[in-house]
């Protein structure tokens, strides 16, 4: 309490102090010279030359896009397979907030700040795809609302949904700050944010698939089906927790000495629980699948070399890791779950992508491959979100969030984290 | 220069004249509408002798390079963000019949569904028609699009969309479009739609043995504004027939419907459910 008003007595000091600490945070921490940077920071500076030659002439200069295929690898990949590996932040908070269940509340931190920045840089990736980005702001400020648009939904959930992920994640923000009033106030809003960002989530998921409703005819039949809203809000919910334990796995490794205990000695039994959940929500893909399989007629095609790409997806990426998934939860064996993790996830990228690049106009005879600057600008785009995340892993009470918030709010623990 | 204030065009008898383009990106909401009913072109494949003057005609009206004079007709030419209307001749059972094609300007089109500013813009008199200053250049329009009519200046740091707009601002004017009026054989007339569909029809009827008896564009696609007749089957001639009869909006008219239920019904489950596994630790929480 006292702290409290302390801080408003000597607001513009308080300022000066943060200002202060926020640059202190800037500066990096460890070695710089790692070979992750300096291969990250080559990507990174060459997208930025790769974007200056894309802007100013045009986007035909760096992609292979083409009037046939006018979305390639940086809405295909980018966006509609990035936000699908984001869907954990939604099912996780969905689980402790919503259902309460505490075993899975030491990665509710970490997945929401995932979530929020994959959307940020992959809706940042929608930008740079768009041919008169100025114009972005026209369907908020309303010219004009295209309320007959799934884009617009999809746009507007966007914008709406980073502002719940970052609601969420607010509170972390305020401890690092040290400012504990304002994050008493901003925990207030996150049950609010949760509930808004699980609906949200639910129709934009859905809603990229929905995107690719009226390319019926463009997209190969053993992709396209007028259930594709369903199939991908329900392969997200997989997608999003394989993602969890995957990224999870790689940041206790690199992470180690800012992983909390309680995350460390909660991690297996979490990954177990998650795995359990991956295998139950594969199985009803699976089932979803076949009824859109006889639904639509799928039969004719097995037998091409279409029909093996597909069973690739639906057997070897889809139903193994279902079952990798069961084996391992039975077995409580965290080995067998990482692998069906990768596994599951590598199905839905191909999912994705056999729906919006590897299936879409598979009848014309020019077909649309990435340009290496493409693939280059996609990686810089990850790159750079993976940079932004690991300074935020090394700042914020995020991995090692056991540590009790008031202790955050003495203000002391403030120096103790920056040290 | 469709993104432009005014830009100079020809008309047929080569009088240079001021095409009001402004109207084609207008400022406000509004679209200033030429026509109280929906107007149509009715092609008749049957007439058309390949001259491709209406291909002239549309690049002096809408300032495109002028058309190359003489072309290898044995490939198939498709429109593209230069040349928003091409003639193509096909070899059937009947000889050799010459197709001009452009934008179809579909009833319910796709692209203007699809499109979330509205920039891609169904008037009430027909056309459809592109407004630059809403366009943000996702291409959504293109991937929507059933026939592949929108295109994209790939090479251009203020890209347009292009595609052929049925000339709306000379419609503005009381003129017909420029390849109407540009077409020496007769094979085009412009009026409105149902008055097209009825001459079409009067056609098929005086003469069935010169026509296959139904019109391409009456049901294609929900039905188009561009409206052919032809001597033989339709896929013959390079016209999509296997674009159904429904309008493609339809496509996404079921889940755009479902999304304000689930907005309205999962937030109150969600409080609810939390509100139910609230137990113990409710005050603990407050804590946190």
């Amino acid at each position: 309490m006292e702290a409290i008003t302390s801080i408003h007595s000597d607001s513009r000091s308080g300022a000066r102090r943060f200002a202060r600490f926020f640059i202190s945070e800037l500066r990096p921490k460890g070695r710089l010279l790692t070979p992750f940077n300096l291969i990250s920071g080559a990507l990174i500076l060459t997208t930025i030359v790769l974007l200056a030659i894309r802007f100013t002439g045009g986007l035909g200069t760096i992609t292979n896009l083409s009037q046939d295929v006018p979305w390639g690898l940086w809405i295909g990949f980018d966006v509609v397979t990035g936000v699908a590996l984001a869907g954990g932040a939604y099912v996780i908070t969905f689980m402790v907030y919503i259902l309460r269940i505490e075993k899975y509340e030491p990665i509710v931190r970490v997945t929401v700040l995932n979530g929020f920045l994959a959307y940020v840089f992959y809706a940042g990736a929608l930008l740079l795809d768009l041919g008169r980005p100025w114009n972005v702001i026209n369907p908020i400020i309303g010219n004009s609302f295209g309320f007959s648009s799934v884009l617009f939904l999809v746009a507007w959930h966007f914008l709406l949904y980073m502002m719940a992920e970052l609601l969420e994640f607010s509170p972390v923000i305020a401890e690092w700050a040290g400012w504990p009033k304002l994050r008493r106030r901003l925990h207030a809003l996150t049950l609010g944010a949760v509930v808004l960002g699980i609906s949200l989530s639910i129709l934009h998921q859905s809603g990229l698939g929905a995107l690719y409703l009226m390319a019926k005819g463009k997209i190969h039949p053993l992709w396209y089906s007028e259930f594709i809203p369903v199939l991908f809000l329900v392969s997200s919910i997989f997608a999003g927790l394989s993602m969890v334990m995957i990224e999870g796995t790689i940041s206790h490794k690199v992470f180690r000495d800012r992983v909390g205990r309680p995350l460390r000695e909660g991690h297996d039994p979490i990954v177990i629980g998650l795995a359990r959940i991956c295998a139950g929500t594969m199985f009803a893909y699976l089932g979803l699948q076949i009824i859109t399989f006889v639904h639509q007629g799928r039969a004719q095609w097995l037998g091409t070399g279409w029909g093996n790409w597909y069973l690739v997806e639906i057997i070897g990426l889809t139903l193994l890791p279902a079952i990798g998934f069961v084996i391992g939860a039975q077995r409580r064996n965290p080995a067998w779950i990482r692998a069906a993790a990768v596994f599951a996830l590598l199905g839905v990228i191909i999912n994705r992508l056999n729906v919006t690049v590897i299936g879409f106009q598979s009848h014309i005879p020019v077909r649309y491959v990435p340009s290496w600057q493409e693939i280059v600008v996609t990686m810089g785009v990850i790159s750079a979100e993976i940079w932004v995340f690991r300074w935020v892993v090394n700042r914020m009470p995020v991995l090692d969030y056991h540590i009790p918030s008031r202790k955050r709010e003495s203000g002391d623990s403030r120096a103790m984290t920056a040290a | 220069m469709l993104g432009g204030s005014a830009a100079v065009g020809r008309d047929l008898r080569g009088r240079a004249k001021v095409a009001r383009a402004a109207e084609l990106s207008p400022e406000s909401e509004t679209v200033t509408e030429p026509y109280t009913e929906p107007m149509a072109v009715l092609v008749d494949t049957t007439k058309c002798m390949g001259c491709r003057m209406c291909e002239l005609a549309c690049a002096k009206q809408n300032d495109l390079p002028e058309p190359e004079p003489k072309v290898d007709f044995s490939v198939r030419r498709r429109t593209d963000e230069t040349r928003f209307t091409v003639v193509n001749q096909y070899e059937t059972s009947k000889g050799t019949v010459s197709v001009k094609t452009q934008c179809f300007h579909c009833l319910t089109p796709a692209c203007a569904s699809a499109c979330l500013t509205k920039a891609m813009y169904k008037t009430s008199s027909g056309p459809v028609i592109w407004r630059g200053d809403k366009c943000m250049g996702c291409r959504y329009c293109m991937v929507s699009c059933p026939f592949d009519v929108p295109k994209f200046e790939y090479f251009s740091a203020n890209p347009k969309i292009q595609k052929c707009q049925m000339c709306f601002s000379r419609l503005s004017e009381g003129e017909v479009p420029a390849c109407v009026a540009g077409c020496p054989a007769g094979a085009t007339s412009f009026g409105p739609r149902s008055a097209m569909l009825e001459e079409g029809h009067k056609r098929i009827w005086s003469e069935p043995d010169k026509y296959v008896h139904n019109i391409w564009g009456e049901q294609e696609a929900g039905g188009t504004s561009w409206l052919y007749l032809s001597a033989v089957p339709f896929d013959e001639i390079g016209l999509r027939t296997d674009v159904g009869t429904e309008a493609y909006p339809v496509l996404t008219k079921e889940f755009l419907y479902a999304v304000p239920f689930v907005l309205t019904l999962v937030p109150p489950l969600l409080l609810g459910v939390s509100e139910a596994t609230k137990r113990r630790d409710a005050g603990q929480e407050e804590e946190a």
